[in-house]
């Protein structure tokens, strides 16, 4: 590991004021930073400890019925507030499938979103890729594994976004408070995380300097906490990444769905929200047909990008059915004992 | 059902002293639940320098350039050893000079053989400076194509499989008995290639005083690794030192020292301190060896009522560029099921990976994941019950030698396995089966098989005159519980009780114990104290029965049995007296005996001598989404003598779980355009986790066996994966109707 | 303050708690308070980088907590810090100022072993001994979160960041369900002392 400046400051005018010198990387927990340093994926001379800035870590209920957690909140700390993880069931679930019990205790929900991908021929630091070293090619193009992208990719980049946290957040509209040097901003969680496109070295919205201060529920999202369900299919039943996932929630009015929302974790490079899904699901009757079409809706563009993958678009569709009926069939009144899995939430 | 639904039951093993058969708790349990247990990394002596690899990112090709003046630049750096400047050997480390020396990487030229091969080692006064002058040195190479993958290389036949096993073995004309079948099969299985993984790396802490070496390491193998390393450096194995308390799993890959562990010991050398060099996980994939790749075709006939006519199994496998090890994976084949014709048939290509190596059950963890999937097929064309298959075509004798077994209690197996497991009633058609929550349920069985095998160990005894005593040899302990077991054993062979043992092991400074590996260190180390003890008794004995004074006069060696401290009159039960009281009366302070263990050539000859079992697993599959969890497993397991049930309980469900790791979860996954590792780390190269152990049973099948050594025990340490990897693929195949023929078993191969 | 060009100027504002953290890297000298199993500990920190883990392994000769992966994806490591289970190996020490660190080493009182240590012993939950300090630590963790009570699966999954490679999982349920019952006080067993 590269050595570095260590730099805490003790607000956040001074944390966004360090955070403009260059090469300098802002530290919470350090689960993902300090992977990635050690791998000689990323390099800082400079880290800005910020687990120490006041004020973000604290969970709140707004006025208007929404919430607000603070960027500093520990994942494992979110999944088990008691009000949190009522209204918000698919997003407590999702963030007890992810990592292991002490990732979680340690990780921050700012830090969640700010996960790197998980590309193999970007974690080993030599092999070409444009996302770690901008121009230099995508190694994975050429031998795409079950990791890869179905959704969203370009020739320059194929990988995935390996939050499970982020999904369900997508699919609820949440939005990412930031703040920086010029102030601070908010930008919906469905457009915090960018497509590679031609610039996959640009993976979030963020503007040099700016760090996540909040994350914010909006008052409507707890209004499907009746029939929320986050579904992670993997390869081991627990720490592991998701081969696929889905987060599915429901109202209902009377015997028809009212509005619905459908968001998928293991496609794309950010989570994969399909707002024309969830357009055909509204007003129909809960039905595997209904569920099949908005599946099929969902899945609308996706090509494998290799043969590894390619199971992956019929996975989804599958997970999608799967995610939609267990939400329409209820939230359990407790989480279940393997969070999100398909053995877990019978 | 849960894993303690099982009563330990001492009775499960034959009652042999007041030790033996007990199920005593680990004697080493206190050291390792307080993190007193001092593994090799775990050693810092004053002065210690840390040391970091350097290794190739390539797979084949040259190390062309390396930023040497930018790692040394770095602060706390000490020194670079690279090929310029790496002490010389006294012996080429690419010279064979046996079928236990493999070829090592170790600075002695610029060539790159596999990824992941270490190109250089940064010495430095912290941890930290050491890993970061090994990133500064930023390699430049002259790449070449690699070949990796079964298919890239060319095939041919190997001179000899595993350890010097021949490469092909036939019995009887298995075209004519295909010929002559009603029924014929034939299935291709691929197995891939595998890591061990032990939790420990292999660390090595490195200390030179003029020519003599101190070594903390972790090894299968004390005397191999001194044998080794005295070669490559010029000096005397006895001026070697080395310290292996303790091993955090070996699995086979600490079974010969590491091309790292030896770099620690140069290290040492190059800059006069002690060095400490612990590799990375990733670092421990290229030159630690692993499981080879298979690709296996079998062909199996039988006639109309079941009778295997002919059974032919074909095995590709690979090695290194530059070494031998090909995965002996016909060897269950030649023992498991009676057939009139039997062939057997290695091939192998060379691949720009590092050289295979034994891993827990090499051979028969693989090889019996084709033969017990096969045999599976066969039934289910045949319209027979697996366990009713299994036992029309049970082998009376050893197929192929035609030698009787020393033992098989395998019926037995079968019987109490499917009874405890709830066999009877199986549906013969897949997917018939659904649970109350909708996953589909199936049910699986398989053989286990693992042979019954004996090193050469010695041990040294001691009786002192205070009746106490004591036992040392060169053992290890790398989980199986020989801290524990072999102590069992020494105490009931001294007739002492465990409070009166003081019982010593893993120093190469004492007697050689052979390696810990084959399962077969019980048998050694075991049978060696069995000697070593019975040669204390027998002088204890002479200086009682040859005593006028002593109750025991006259009894002869032969006449006295050792229990309690005391020898007592095998005639006369009344007539006993202390270890201590004959001492004290002979005027000595203590006395020592030597044994020895090897195997007997003339039981060899005449016997097949193997442990046997049955697994039955249950698994539950999601219908739509195909994730599999394993539900149920029970094992029964017959192995002769137990010295201690809850160990060997331990190793059996150890076992079943490599099984499952095998058949679902592990995978080496490379990039065939680089030959680099695509999950060389723990986050991805996936091993099983607690939430996919299922309830467990092992069921200890009484066995004894005259034949196999002294003790009668057989190994337990690797039987458990055999069967239960073609148990849990027979179970998938019951549960979906999808027979998957490439492991591991993952859900995108059940999606349909 | 921070030696830092582009914020000299302007009146910028302090950056740091204390400037001897504003040195630049190879010369740091960080002090660190940590109370490290009850006892109060003063460190001087010369190298930002070090980690929990390696702080505790070749620093303060604590090697009960093991390294199997360094990178977070094993579990041999897990210690408490602050009463949480974390992995050390990914934790760099420089940022526990103040935080309360309790390892394997101090989990026992005296001779008397931890409930949880005695329950490994009892139900054989360990072969190798490698990841047992890291299992142990977890273990407490997890009966602290007072998540998965003696329900298997809950202590299945919350367990699951602990690898196992000798396969012990079965005796680590036994042990950990058994250190859960909410009567808490088990038996120190005689065949476990």
């Amino acid at each position: 590991m590269r050595n570095f400046d260590y730099i805490r400051p003790a607000s956040l005018p001074e944390a966004a004021a360090a955070g403009q010198l260059p090469d300098t990387a802002y530290l919470a927990a350090g689960t993902n930073l300090v992977d990635l340093m050690k791998g000689g994926v990323t390099a800082p001379a400079r880290i800005v400890d910020i687990t120490r800035l006041p004020g973000l870590s604290s969970i709140e209920t707004l006025p208007d019925g929404g919430t607000r957690i603070g960027a500093l909140v520990r994942n494992s700390d979110l999944a088990h507030d008691p009000v949190f993880a009522k209204t918000y069931p698919m997003v407590a679930d999702a963030v007890l499938a992810g990592a292991s019990a002490q990732l979680r205790n340690a990780a921050t929900v700012g830090g969640n979103l700010m996960q790197r991908t998980r590309c193999p021929f970007f974690t080993d630091a030599v092999s070409a890729c444009n996302k770690r070293a901008p121009g230099s090619g995508c190694a994975a193009l050429g031998h795409a594994t079950r990791i890869h992208a179905v959704q969203g990719w370009s020739e320059q980049c194929i990988a995935t976004n390996p939050s499970d946290f982020c999904v369900p957040l997508a699919a609820l509209d949440a939005v990412v408070e930031i703040a920086g040097p010029d102030g601070t901003r908010e930008v919906p969680l469905t457009a915090f995380h960018t497509l590679p496109g031609d610039h996959p070295e640009h993976e979030t919205a963020l503007r040099p300097a700016e760090l996540i201060t909040a994350l914010r529920l909006p008052p409507e999202a707890g209004s499907f906490r009746g029939n929320a369900r986050y579904l992670k299919v993997r390869d081991r039943t627990s720490y592991a990444f998701a081969v696929v996932s889905a987060a599915a929630a429901l109202t209902f009015e009377g015997e028809t769905i009212g509005r619905a929302r459908l968001a998928f974790g293991g496609l794309a490079l950010k989570p994969w929200r399909v707002e024309a899904a969830e357009a055909a699901l509204a007003g129909q009757a809960p039905s595997p047909e209904a569920y099949a079409k908005a599946a099929a809706l969902a899945l609308d563009g996706a090509k494998p990008t290799g043969e590894a993958n390619a199971f992956k678009i019929e996975l989804a569709r599958r997970v999608a059915v799967r995610a939609l009926t267990l939400a329409a069939a209820g939230t359990p009144a407790r989480i279940p004992a393997l969070p999100a899995s398909p053995f877990g939430i019978v | 059902m849960t894993a303690t639904a099982t009563p330990l039951n001492p009775a499960a093993g034959t009652r042999h002293g007041s030790s033996i058969g007990q199920p005593l708790t680990r004697r080493d349990g206190p050291l390792k639940v307080t993190g007193q247990a001092r593994f090799s990394a775990d050693n810092l002596p004053p002065g210690t320098l840390h040391a970091a690899l350097c290794v190739a990112r390539i797979a084949k090709g040259r190390v062309t350039g390396l930023n040497r003046s930018a790692a040394e630049a770095h602060p706390g750096v000490v020194a670079v050893m690279t090929p310029e400047n790496a002490p010389k050997l006294a012996q080429d480390p690419d010279a064979k000079a046996g079928p236990f020396i493999f070829r090592l990487d170790l600075l002695q030229n610029d060539r790159v053989r596999y990824a992941n091969q270490p190109i250089a080692v940064v010495i430095a006064e912290t941890l930290e400076a050491a890993t970061e002058g090994a990133r500064l040195l930023a390699p430049t190479y002259a790449t070449e194509t690699p070949r990796i993958g079964l298919d890239a290389g060319d095939v041919f036949t190997p001179d000899s499989v595993g350890v010097g096993a021949a490469p092909s073995e036939s019995d009887g004309d298995v075209e004519a008995g295909l010929a002559a079948a009603s029924r014929t099969i034939a299935a291709t299985y691929e197995t891939p290639a595998q890591y061990h993984n032990a939790m420990e790396p292999h660390a090595a802490l490195a200390q030179w005083d003029g020519d003599r070496l101190t070594l903390h390491m972790p090894t299968q193998g004390l005397a191999i690794s001194q044998g080794r390393l005295a070669g490559l450096f010029g000096i005397k194995p006895d001026d070697i030192h080395i310290e292996s308390p303790y091993l955090g799993g070996g699995f086979g890959s600490k079974g010969v020292p590491s091309g790292p562990q030896v770099l620690a010991c140069m290290a040492a050398k190059l800059v006069g301190r002690p060095v400490k060099l612990v590799p990375t996980r990733s670092q421990m994939y290229g030159p630690m060896g692993h499981r080879g790749p298979t690709r296996q075709t079998l062909r199996l006939g039988t006639d109309a009522a079941g009778k295997l006519t002919a059974l032919d199994h074909h095995i590709l496998t690979a090695s290194s560029s530059f070494d031998d090890f090909f995965e002996p994976a016909g060897r269950a084949t030649s023992t498991l099921y009676a057939s009139p014709a039997i062939a057997i048939r290695h091939e192998a290509v060379r691949l720009d990976t590092g050289t295979p190596l034994f891993m827990r059950a090499p051979g028969e963890a693989t090889g019996s994941v084709a033969l017990e999937s096969a045999l599976d097929e066969m039934a289910h064309e045949l319209g027979m019950d697996p366990l009713e298959f299994r036992l029309a075509n049970y082998a009376e004798v050893e197929p192929i030698t035609g030698k009787p077994f020393s033992s098989k209690a395998l019926r037995e197996c079968y019987r109490r396995g499917a009874e405890a497991f709830g066999w009877a009633g199986r549906p013969l058609q897949p997917r018939q089966t659904r649970d109350k929550d909708g996953f589909l349920v199936g049910i699986g069985m398989g053989t286990a098989t693992f042979p019954a095998l004996i090193f050469e160990g010695m041990a040294r005894a001691e009786i002192r005159a205070d009746g106490t005593g004591t036992v040392e040899l060169g053992a290890i302990d790398m989980g199986q519980g020989a801290w524990t077991a072999l102590a069992q054993i020494a105490a009931d062979g001294l007739g002492i009780g465990m409070e009166a043992l003081t019982f010593r092991m893993g120093s190469s400074d004492q007697p050689n114990a052979g390696i810990a590996g084959g399962s077969g260190h019980t048998a050694t180390a075991g049978n060696a104290i069995h000697a070593a003890a019975g040669d204390v008794i027998a002088q204890l004995a002479k200086l009682a029965t040859d005593d006028p004074a002593s109750p025991l006069y006259g009894a002869g060696n032969a006449g006295v049995t050792a229990a309690g401290g005391r020898l007592t009159r095998q005639d006369d039960s009344s007539r006993s007296e202390s270890f201590a009281d004959i001492l004290k009366r002979a005027g000595r302070a203590s006395i020592e005996g030597q044994g020895e263990a090897d195997a007997d050539p003339a039981a060899q000859k005449s016997y097949a001598m193997h442990a046997h079992g049955a697994v039955f697993a249950e698994v539950k599959v999601d219908p739509d989404l195909g994730q599999i969890r394993v539900s149920r497993l029970v094992g029964a397991f017959a192995a002769g003598r137990v010295i201690n049930p809850r160990l060997v309980q331990s190793q059996y469900y150890g076992g079943m779980i490599w099984g499952l790791s095998f058949a679902l979860h592990e995978r080496a996954e490379m990039d065939p355009r680089t030959g680099r590792f695509l999950n060389d780390n723990l986050a991805e190269y996936h091993l099983p986790v607690n939430a996919d152990i299922p309830a467990m049973e092992a069921i200890l099948v009484h066995e004894e066996d005259s034949v196999v050594n002294a003790l009668g025990v057989k190994g337990v340490g690797e039987i458990g994966i055999t069967g239960t990897v073609g148990a849990i693929a027979n179970a998938v195949w019951h549960a979906t109707g999808v027979r998957v023929r490439e492991m591991p078993i993952t859900l995108d191969k059940l999606l349909g | 303050m921070i030696p830092a060009p582009g914020l000299a100027g302007g009146g910028a504002p302090a950056i740091c708690n204390g400037s001897s953290l504003c040195q630049p890297g190879p010369s740091m000298h960080i002090p660190l308070r940590l109370t490290l199993n009850g006892q109060a500990r003063e460190i001087v920190l010369d190298d930002p980088r070090v980690t929990l883990l390696d702080l505790l392994r070749e620093r303060l000769g604590l090697t009960g907590a093991k390294k199997g992966c360094d990178r977070g994806q094993c579990g041999a490591c897990t210690v408490l810090v602050d009463g949480r289970r974390i992995n050390a190996c990914l934790t760099l020490a420089v940022s526990l100022d103040g935080a309360e660190i309790l390892t394997i080493e101090g989990l026992a009182e005296g001779d008397r072993l931890h409930p949880v240590q005695a329950a490994f012993i009892a139900h054989d939950g360990f072969q190798c001994g490698f990841c047992t300090p890291g299992q142990i630590m977890s273990a407490v963790g997890l009966i602290r979160e007072g998540q998965a009570g003696t329900d298997p699966e809950r202590i299945r999954e919350g367990m699951s960041g602990n690898l196992c490679r000798c396969g012990a999982y079965a005796g680590i349920l036994d042990a950990v369900q058994e250190a859960s019952r909410p009567t808490g006080q088990v038996e120190q067993r005689e065949d476990a002392a």
